[in-house]
């Protein structure tokens, strides 16, 4: 009977199956219930502290719902114009090249107005990794559209939904960016489903190492929902996201 | 020991970077400041120092890889012209707000818009009002020579590391492109990455270690009550460096009845409008503000008790001679003489100035 059990018996070493990487801070996340950006952020401090690196990792956040990211990640950490987060990280790089480097970006910050940074950076093969969660949407500033927001979908500047004709199409920036000789690795996963999300942190893990291995620049894209900014609830979100974003923006490898 | 070189401006602010240990600059190609990039290129300082040279895709991402660097404890610049330095403004403003050690060297030339490719001192109120958004100053230090421009650079990081403040050398056409002998400093050594680690522990990103708590560059807070208690503090900040470094150069202040005030290249022009103005019987002063922020308001103000009037000569339609004015507070006539869009007046032009607006009168006295 589960009344029988102590919380000190449960949480007894061996029993413990679970418990919250020492580089999470214990802050409460700014997050929205069910946004993927938690997620996001335990998995690439999981691997930080698996590799053994935090004494050498700076992180880079962006402008975007991420912007708070330093408070949660227990490492060093610098805050980026919107956009610039790739230029940053390339300051740091080439000032300390052997410190580990990552930027932790929106769609909005990595894909519109940052979009120049993020192309050059990764034609200079820029030894950073770059975690690009992708929301289809403007989360911080209340769910506008973003260059990634799919045809039809809604948003509080495409009201009626995006039309193609006016807006422009949605940009896959990943698979344009897999196209330059300095990026050695882009793939894109999700974390809405427990599978997935072990798959994306081997990613992060992989990009990670190619940092080590001094290889280029690794993008790791991560399909993720925004319930706030979709406003559906987070079960409905997850749903939607599996409908209608993973057949415009497919999971896995591109190069 | 020292080596002296005819030498560009430009290139002297290059070379004096070399030679003060900077670690990283990234710039972005515009006229009439590409010599610095160029020379630095040429120099190949990665080899001479380890110095990282690197050519960023815009002005935006060069200001953004200085916040980056700087971040890190770094020795940082970047080097621009007008259009390039109005599209710094957000980074420069991130910077400050972040406290942020680094320099920046504008080579200005005649705007608005694209302009010319002339000089022109017509950002002085970008470069010492603000120039991005937000309550924040840079130090600001005016050449007036290639000397300067080299020694400026030294300078410079010392007072940006001393205050964690941007600084900005506020140059123009004229002196980053003419030759002039320069005495070059010596080279001094950068610090190795482990030094720059023990030296700005207490701030810089470089890795948390076990010893310390993690490092945060950021210039965000949301809550008003502290953000008021960040700007309260960057204003305490910028007092102190009002109160202890403000520079400036006096020629003929003493017993001059009538002085001009000018900075940078307009100061050189005007050494010579006095040179006029003794040989037809005129004693004439200069006062050459060298720190455009902080401003020598005191030194104009004690000079204004004893001078018949002060002209303002600038490269632009008017804007020292605000600060000019207010220093002055209406204790004596104070005018402006400008040349602007890429016109450089003439001493004799600046000699007529002066007696028209300044002297009036038969002759003068
Ligand atoms: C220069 C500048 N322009 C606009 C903004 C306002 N702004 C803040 S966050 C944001 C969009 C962020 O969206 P995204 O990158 O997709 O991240 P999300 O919030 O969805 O995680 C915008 C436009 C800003 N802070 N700075
Ligand atoms: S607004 Fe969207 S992206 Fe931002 S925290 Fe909420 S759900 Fe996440």
């Amino acid at each position: 009977m589960a009344n029988n059990i102590t919380p000190e018996e449960i949480i007894k070493k061996g029993k413990l199956v679970f418990s919250k990487t020492a580089l999470m801070t214990d802050k409460v996340l700014s997050y929205c219930p069910g946004c993927g950006h938690g997620v996001v952020h335990r998995l690439t401090m999981e691997v930080i502290e698996e590799m053994g690196i935090q004494d050498k990792t700076i992180g880079v956040a962006p402008v975007g719902c991420s912007v708070l990211a330093y408070e949660f990640m227990n490492i060093d950490m610098q805050q980026a114009p919107h956009g610039r987060a790739p230029a940053v990280a390339t300051g740091i790089k080439r000032a300390f090249p052997d410190k580990f480097v990552f930027t932790y970006q929106g769609d909005g910050d990595l894909a519109a107005i940052g979009t120049s940074e993020t192309i050059h950076a990764c034609n200079r093969a820029e030894n950073i990794v770059i975690i690009f969660v992708n929301n289809g949407i403007y989360g911080m500033t209340g769910g506008q559209m973003a260059p990634t927001t799919l045809e039809g979908m809604k948003s509080s500047t495409s009201p009626y939904g995006r039309d193609i004709e006016m807006m422009g199409h949605p940009i896959k920036i990943t698979e344009m960016v897999a196209g330059l000789p300095g990026v050695c690795f882009a793939t894109r996963q999700a974390v809405h489903k427990p599978g997935l999300v072990r798959k994306t942190k081997k990613a992060i893990r992989k990009a990670f190492e190619n940092q080590r291995d001094k290889k280029g620049t690794s993008i790791v894209e991560v399909v993720s929902n925004c319930n706030s900014g979709w406003k559906m609830t987070p079960v409905k979100s997850n749903e939607w996201l599996e409908e209608n974003m993973l057949s415009f923006f497919p999971l896995g490898d591109i190069k | 020991m020292n080596e002296v070189k005819l030498m560009k401006g430009n290139e002297a602010i290059a070379e004096a970077a070399i030679r003060a240990g900077v670690d990283v600059y990234f710039g972005y190609p515009i006229t009439p400041q590409s010599e610095i990039i160029e020379h630095l290129m040429l120099e190949k300082p990665h080899e001479r120092t380890g110095m990282v040279v690197l050519q960023a895709e815009s002005e935006i991402a060069a200001i953004n890889m200085v916040y980056g660097a700087a971040a890190c404890g770094k020795m940082a610049m970047t080097s621009s012209s007008s259009p390039g330095i109005s599209l710094k403004m957000e980074g420069i403003s991130y910077i400050a707000a972040s406290e942020l050690p680094c320099l920046i060297v504008n080579v200005v030339r005649g705007g608005p818009g694209l302009g010319t490719i002339q000089p022109s001192q017509s950002d002085y109120f970008q470069a010492v009002k603000g120039g991005g958004h937000g309550d924040y100053r840079l130090i600001v230090l005016a050449p007036s020579t290639v000397q300067e421009m080299a020694d400026f650079v030294e300078l410079s990081f010392e007072l940006a590391f001393k205050y964690r403040n941007p600084v900005m050398i506020l140059s123009d056409g004229i002196i980053g492109q003419m030759m002039e002998k320069v005495v070059l400093p010596p080279q001094r050594q950068r610090l190795s990455d482990e030094e720059v680690e023990r030296r700005y522990k207490s701030w810089a990103t470089t890795g948390k270690t076990a010893d310390r708590e993690r490092n945060i560059i950021t210039s965000l807070e949301l809550k008003p009550e502290r953000q008021e208690q960040h700007n309260i503090n960057l204003q305490d900040k910028y007092k102190k460096i009002s109160e202890n470094e403000i520079r400036y150069e006096e020629f003929n202040c003493e017993d001059a009845d009538y002085i001009f005030v000018a900075f940078g290249s307009s100061a050189r022009i005007c050494q010579k409008a006095i040179l006029i103005g003794k040989e037809e019987g005129y004693n004439l002063g200069l006062l050459r503000p060298i720190s455009l922020w902080p401003f020598p308001s005191n030194i104009i103000n004690e000079i204004a008790d004893r001078v018949g009037g002060m002209l303002v000569v600038e490269m632009n339609a008017g804007q020292m001679v605000e600060d000019v004015l207010l220093a002055v507070n209406g204790k004596v006539k104070v005018k402006h003489f400008g040349r602007f869009g890429g016109m450089i007046p003439s001493p004799r032009e600046v000699f007529i100035a002066i007696k028209q607006k300044i002297i009036g009168g038969k002759n003068g006295k």
